[in-house]
């Protein structure tokens, strides 16, 4: 029996906490390299299967990572996992925002900013890229993602509708 | 609209910190940020719309997830480290039992009868929903910066998303490099 994995959960989601640019959309890749190619917990698909969960669940992005946690390690992986994905970050943003007033009008802030968005940007792109090839998908899901995404960028309509429909029409057998 | 004046007389407490933030983590499906907004600048009015934006440039430099950081910064400028500590815990307790919930649900039912159909709509919606919100984010940046920003969209793409590198090793390279051509202008 091999020794239960809540250290390691603990360490690799406080580290990734700390190369979140752009919160949790952004590290999905490298959460995927963790959890599949990695460590083995979870295959491919099934690591589709738990952010499919995630965004079917109110609240913020980062609950990819308590399901992670709850495939390393049960409940209190999951825990662990939440707690190390935040802590890290929320100290250095406790700090950072009491020297904000220093910062805030520099040019190193400001390049800062910048610089980070278009980085972030093209981890958010890997993460739909990676999302799209995690499952063998056939031209039915395919177009469900193309809608989606039509929708989500075009139109102020609540995601949850997106997710509904979608989630209906499989449950109707219209997906198969 | 220094993040400063935020104390101000009728600061919130911690247990109103803890529920304010308990309803945003509730609301919202598929990031939560707007809900927030809507939550501190309009309906409790405890920041200026311009604090909530100074607030949020701060909290996107920084890593981690965006509406984490706000929560934080809000809670502990309202009522220091314990004001911190609860409007994360209420921003987060309830959306960890749910997806505990589903995930629970999802052990016990997800290969029965038409379940595993369902979670592969739901999946290939939520790639959709990540596919525009990238497809968002972008938009700005290669309108306004084609040549000193839109290549590192690509290279980032190219290095994790088609490479499958270790994304610390993409940021090292890619980040100074992308900063550099950020010098100079306003953010």
């Amino acid at each position: 029996m091999k020794a239960s994995p809540l250290g390691d959960v603990a360490v690799q989601f406080a580290l990734l906490s700390l190369v979140a640019f752009g919160g949790a959309n952004a590290v999905v890749p490298e959460m995927h390299r963790l959890t599949v190619t990695l460590r083995h917990w979870t295959s491919d698909a099934e690591f589709a299967n738990l952010f499919a969960i995630a965004q079917a669940a109110p609240g913020p992005n980062v609950m990819i990572a308590t399901l992670i946690g709850w495939k390393a390690a049960g409940l209190a992986g999951a825990v662990v996992a939440t707690v190390a994905m935040c802590a890290p970050s929320c100290l250095l943003t406790y700090f950072a925002a009491k020297a904000w007033e220093r910062w805030r009008e520099t040019r190193w802030r400001a390049a800062l900013g910048a610089g980070l968005a278009p980085v972030t940007v093209g981890l958010v792109v890997s993460s739909a890229w990676l999302l799209a090839h995690a499952a063998d998908r056939g031209w039915k899901l395919v177009g469900v993602t193309a809608a989606t995404a039509v929708v989500a960028y075009a139109t102020k309509l609540n995601p949850l509708w997106c997710l509904a429909a979608a989630a209906g029409l499989g449950l109707a057998g219209l997906l198969g | 609209m220094q993040l400063r004046d935020f104390s101000q007389s009728d600061s919130p407490g911690v247990a109103s910190l803890f529920l304010a933030f308990l309803s945003v983590g509730l609301s919202g499906f598929g990031g939560v940020l707007p809900f927030a907004r809507r939550m501190l600048v309009e309906r409790r009015a405890w920041l200026t719309e311009a604090q909530f934006t100074e607030t949020l440039a701060l909290c996107q430099t920084l890593p981690g997830p965006n509406i984490v950081n706000v929560s934080v910064v809000v809670g502990s400028r309202f009522a220091g480290a314990t004001g911190a500590l609860a409007a994360v815990t209420g921003l987060l307790a309830a959306p960890v039992a749910i997806v505990l919930v589903l995930a629970t649900l999802y052990g016990r039912y997800g290969a029965v009868g038409r379940a595993p159909a369902m979670i592969a709509g739901l999946g290939a919606a939520a790639c959709g929903l990540v596919a525009a919100t990238a497809a968002k984010m972008a938009a700005p940046i290669v309108r306004k910066r084609p040549v000193t920003a839109a290549p590192f969209i690509a290279l980032a793409f190219v290095g994790v998303g088609l490479m499958r590198w270790p994304l610390i090793w993409v940021l090292l390279a890619l980040a100074p490099l992308s900063v550099a051509a950020a010098w100079g202008r306003k953010a």
